[in-house]
């Protein structure tokens, strides 16, 4: 296990190397250029000449490149135009917020999703099962801002069942541990602060699951059908095994494998509807920053969410293809 | 009192918009404590169907209607609910499939494939469980059965898996053990391992076995009887010698034509059955055969021939029905063409049927 | 099946000829087929519905609107003054009332269907085009083999690898960086982000074909390597390039809403445009939350039937679902 994950770690160098090498051309072609992204607006021409010759942007091209690949490695991102903080702090302080959020995104869509597309293989052509289908194309259908601005409207503003905005109710004084704010009730034993926080996350939580949940529902239906066919459950019935054996060891478990590719592909996309999300619900997180840094052309702030958009997408593959070869021994082997 | 009657069986399937399609047509036949029962016949003729619609293992879909009886034992399998039917299956009835690579559960080991039906069916469990099915290995020939239960369907030979399929099936001393197409699959080499093992078995444990094959060649070395199935329906059934000796329905007659034999004379041609399974008549308007058959004559339409019980066990379904060797044909039932008697009244079983056809039942 | 004619004999054989025709009936080609079958499927045909409608409006609705799109009519006539929160709703007049700058919704909506089809009909367009030459080009250099071959294969799906791990959202930030907030971005954009999907698509396809038996035995026969491509190779890869142009449309839709709603969209609303009326709607959700809801409503309709239409596609050539 130890050498796949090695490998598969290996695997990743040139994607990311590629990624890399993209990465300082389009920062090379940026209105302004390199000293721009990294000074930001502030700037005097001095300034900038001065950054210019310690970029040494009239060096070969090659050097340059190792320069910002070592500025990259060091996590050194520059200097956030809107708020003229290192960005690296920004993003440390956001982080928690977006991952909270992303992790009940990903909670609801998997919690849900993959029950009702079994349920829906299971009781193929019936109620249920037109009703999930339909639900799930209206789900990929629906823009997300949109279902936000819905949800928020009706069971925050209307209904008042849920708060429209922020991550915990400001007159509540919790401790911060971790700047996880779940995390940190948990960890400080302080039950409500934690119970506040988690309600918050329910409605954005809901709107950011949309699409991985119709994606899921969908790809759990087709391969719990696709199972159902298959020899070795018919085998599995000839035994004599009771349904529900049959149903956990021989269907389920083999008809994850295809929803555990399409989780890992769907982190990507997740990061984009945090964008989406938080800033309907005013959430402070990484996404509601760069929806801001994308209004205020805060390059370094972009191009810094690049990178941890390319690192979160790294991990959590690898994250699938361990589970994976947990799942299917045949990868093992390969 | 046999251990398991089929009566008239049938299987149909409605589709909405599409005509009825009937897979199993009324097929009827016996299988006694511990003997080894051929079902033979092309692709679509509706074997397969019989077996798993005996086992309760038809896909559950709308429109899917099976009728008839199987009485195993006392007990019409057909009439029973889910949970007896489960508790048969494996224990009393045991099945072994076509494919053993797409037939084992890819993902997890061996072992607990075997260990599963102990546990249902005997209350094994834990190392007990585990010693036995390693016995089980052993018993059906797998070296290092101890490694084995460790490994996954992938890392096992095509006959290792077969292999494995078959102690899964055998692991509760089933009274009856269906195998469809069980060596279909596999290289000639290994099929000829297979059989043996499952003729052993089925000798040693007294076991029954039912054989659902294509090949003639495998019926020939096997069952005891054997009955020959033509677009769902049996058409003719008989001990095996006088089977191979004088097959008296035209079909069976076309199908030992078919086998290419090592003593016929070299310039000799194969007697193929024209057309395909496809042209055949629905039987309520006659014998389904009659497109196909050399032997067909005005009254092949109509109604569907009435089964015709003769001597020494056997019957068929066919109003002009081949010759015996020795005896005159009937000159009112003169064949239309005289292909056909001079390959079937050649006496001895086929030498190694190498007519191997892609079934995909 | 009931046969009247006198002789035994000859109804064999006419039941012998029937069967016969129904084995050609069988030989009908994949796209008769698959087309038979999608008119069976009320998905498809609600899909094809919608999508007609949508289709109809876009290229005739705009010569027949009442109003001017782009013309500031409720301002003018007073009626407007969405700084005070007056914006009037639907009149027999302007059957769905007035935007934040007094023009008539109406029209507006009308004229934003051709918009709103022009930017997905050009990104799909843009991403099949460039992910159909990156995937062409992989999938006939692993076709060809050797070392040469295999090494372009590798390098261009590892960058189609990497464009696929980067969201959407962000590619289009990044465009949007480097040639301004426009339409034209908003397209390349979104046309961006379907490439990976395409260039797979048609390279699997491709080494599908190329390792098929029907290939291998047509080469045996000598045929043409020109002439299996284009009898063979094309025509298979070519129903499952349809099926993902048709779900594209409907993705290339709402992504675009999203990158109108982040403002790299067209920065000034002149163009309707359904993503960028969404957009601009956010600031008077308070007052009158239906200029949200008509373009939003109408982006998911038009999204959903190219969706039901693209998946009853796919099911209806799906050699694996036919029966």
């Amino acid at each position: 296990m130890f050498r796949f994950i090695v490998r598969r770690l290996l695997q990743l160098i040139p994607t990311l190397f590629g990624l890399s090498i993209l990465l300082f051309i389009w920062l090379r072609r940026l209105p302004g250029g390199p000293e721009t992204a990294i000074l930001g607006e502030r700037g005097t021409p001095e300034m900038r000449a001065a950054i210019r010759r310690n970029l040494g942007l009239d060096e070969p091209i090659l050097v340059q490149y190792g320069r910002f690949m070592r500025r990259m490695l060091q996590l050194d991102l520059g200097t956030s135009i809107s708020t003229k903080r290192e960005v690296t702090t920004e993003f440390l302080q956001r982080f928690p917020g977006t991952v909270e959020l992303t992790v009940m995104a990903m909670v609801i869509a998997i919690g849900v999703g993959i029950p009702l597309g079994y349920l829906a293989a299971r009781r193929r052509g019936r109620f249920l099962d037109h009703a999930s289908v339909a639900g799930s194309l209206i789900g990929i259908c629906i823009p997300v801002f949109f279902l936000a601005y819905v949800l928020k409207a009706i069971f925050a503003e209307s209904l008042g069942w849920f708060p429209s905005s922020g991550r915990q109710d400001p007159t509540i004084e919790a401790t911060r541990v971790t700047n996880f704010f779940v995390l940190d009730g948990l960890l400080t034993r302080e039950w409500d602060a934690a119970a506040d926080a988690i309600w918050h996350l329910v409605l954005p939580g809901i709107a950011l699951a949309s699409i991985p949940l119709a994606i899921i529902v969908r790809i759990t239906r087709a391969s719990v059908l696709e199972v159902l066919g298959e020899d070795f459950v018919r085998t599995a019935e000839a035994k004599g095994l009771t349904e529900s054996t049959v149903r956990r060891r021989h269907v389920l478990r083999n008809a994850m494998l295809p929803v555990a590719t399409s989780i890992g592909l769907l982190t990507g996309g997740l990061l984009s509807g945090a964008v989406l999300t938080e800033t309907v619900f005013a959430f402070s997180g990484i996404g509601a920053f760069v929806a801001d840094s994308i209004s205020q052309r805060d390059y370094p702030v972009l191009m810094g969410f690049i990178m941890i958009i390319a690192v979160m997408y790294v991990l959590v593959n690898l994250l699938v293809d361990v589970s994976y070869s947990i799942i299917d021994p045949r990868v093992r082997v390969r | 009192m046999a251990l398991l009657e089929v009566d008239d069986l049938s299987v149909t399937f409605a589709r909405r918009g599409q005509r009825t399609v009937h897979a199993v047509d009324g097929v009827s036949f016996s299988v006694d404590a511990g003997e080894v029962v051929g079902l033979v016949g092309e692709s679509g003729c509706g074997k397969s169907v019989t077996s798993l619609a005996i086992m309760g293992l038809l896909p559950k879909q709308p429109g899917l209607r099976v009728g008839g009886k199987a009485v195993f034992d006392g007990t019409d399998l057909l009439q029973l609910d889910d949970r007896s039917r489960r508790d048969i299956r494996g224990r009393d009835i045991a099945m072994i499939f076509q494919d053993p690579l797409s037939s084992l559960n890819p993902v997890i080991p061996i072992g607990l494939q075997v260990t599963e039906v102990l546990t249902r069916h005997r209350g094994m469990k834990g190392e007990a469980a585990a010693k036995e099915a390693a016995e089980l290995l052993d018993r059906v020939g797998i070296p290092d059965p101890r490694r084995r239960l460790k490994e996954y369907p992938h890392q096992l030979s095509g006959g290792m898996r077969q292999r494995a399929l078959i102690a899964m099936a055998v692991a509760c001393r089933p009274r009856l053990l269906i195998a469809d197409e069980p060596t279909t699959a596999l290289d000639v080499t290994i099929q000829a391992q297979i059989l043996e093992l499952l003729k052993e078995l089925v000798r040693d444990s007294g076991t029954a076995l039912v054989m659902i094959t294509h090949d003639l060649g495998v019926v020939a070395g096997m069952c005891d009887t054997i009955n020959v199935l033509y677009a769902g329906r049996v058409v003719e059934t008989a001990r095996r010698r006088p089977l191979f000796a004088a097959p008296r329905h035209p079909y069976t007659v076309g199908l030992l034509g078919s086998i290419p034999r090592l003593d016929s004379g070299r310039g000799e041609r194969l007697t193929p059955i024209p057309g395909s399974v496809r042209d055949l008549l629905p039987w309520p308007d006659g014998c389904a055969f009659a497109p196909r058959c050399t032997r067909r004559v005005d009254d092949c339409v109509g109604a569907p021939p009435e089964l015709v019980l003769a001597h020494d066990d056997r019957s068929y379904r066919c109003v002009n029905p081949a010759p015996v060797p020795g005896r005159e044909p009937d000159s009112a039932f003169a064949p239309q063409t005289g292909a056909v008697a001079a390959g079937a009244s050649d006496a001895a079983a086929p030498a190694e049927a190498a007519s191997r056809e892609e079934e995909s039942a | 099946m009931t046969i009247t004619t006198g002789k035994k004999g000859e109804k064999i054989d006419r039941l012998a000829e029937l069967a016969a025709v129904r084995d050609d009936e069988r030989g009908v080609s994949l796209w008769q087929e698959a087309f038979r079958r999608l008119r069976r499927n009320p998905a498809a045909i609600v899909g094809a519905a919608v999508l007609a409608v949508f289709i109809l409006v876009a290229i005739i609705g705009p010569f027949f609107v009442p109003y001017g799109p782009t013309d500031s009519i409720g301002i003018r006539e007073g009626v407007v003054k969405s700084g005070q929160g007056l914006i009037p709703g639907p009149s027999g007049d302007h059957w769905l009332g007035y935007d934040h700058q007094g023009r008539d919704v109406f029209s507006r909506m009308i004229v934003g269907a051709r918009q709103t089809l022009l930017v997905g009909v050009v990104s799909t367009l843009i991403g099949l085009a460039v992910g159909a030459l990156i995937g062409g080009v992989a999938g006939a250099a692993a076709g060809l083999g050797g070392r040469w071959g295999r090494w372009i294969d590798t390098v261009l799906m590892r960058f189609v690898d990497m464009l696929l791990a980067m969201p959407s959202l962000l590619l289009a930030v990044s465009i949007a960086a480097l040639l301004g907030a426009s339409l034209t971005t908003v397209m390349i954009a979104v046309g961006v982000v379907s490439v990976p999907v395409f260039a797979r698509l048609l390279r699997g396809s491709m080494i599908a074909q190329a390792n098929s038996d029907y290939v291998l035995a047509a080469t045996s026969l000598g045929v043409r390597r020109s002439r299996i491509a284009l009898t063979h190779v094309v025509p298979n890869s070519l129903a499952p390039v349809i099926v993902q142009a048709t779900l594209t449309l409907a993705t290339a839709i709402i992504e675009a809403a999203a990158l109108s709603f982040l403002g790299l969209g067209n920065p000034d609303s002149a163009v309707p445009e359904w993503g960028v009326m969404l957009a601009d709607a956010q600031p008077y959700l308070g007052i009158r939350p239906a200029l949200a809801i008509y373009p939003a409503v109408a982006i998911i309709i038009t999204a959903l039937g190219f969706t039901l239409l693209g998946e009853a596609m796919r099911e209806a050539l799906d050699p694996k679902l036919r029966k």
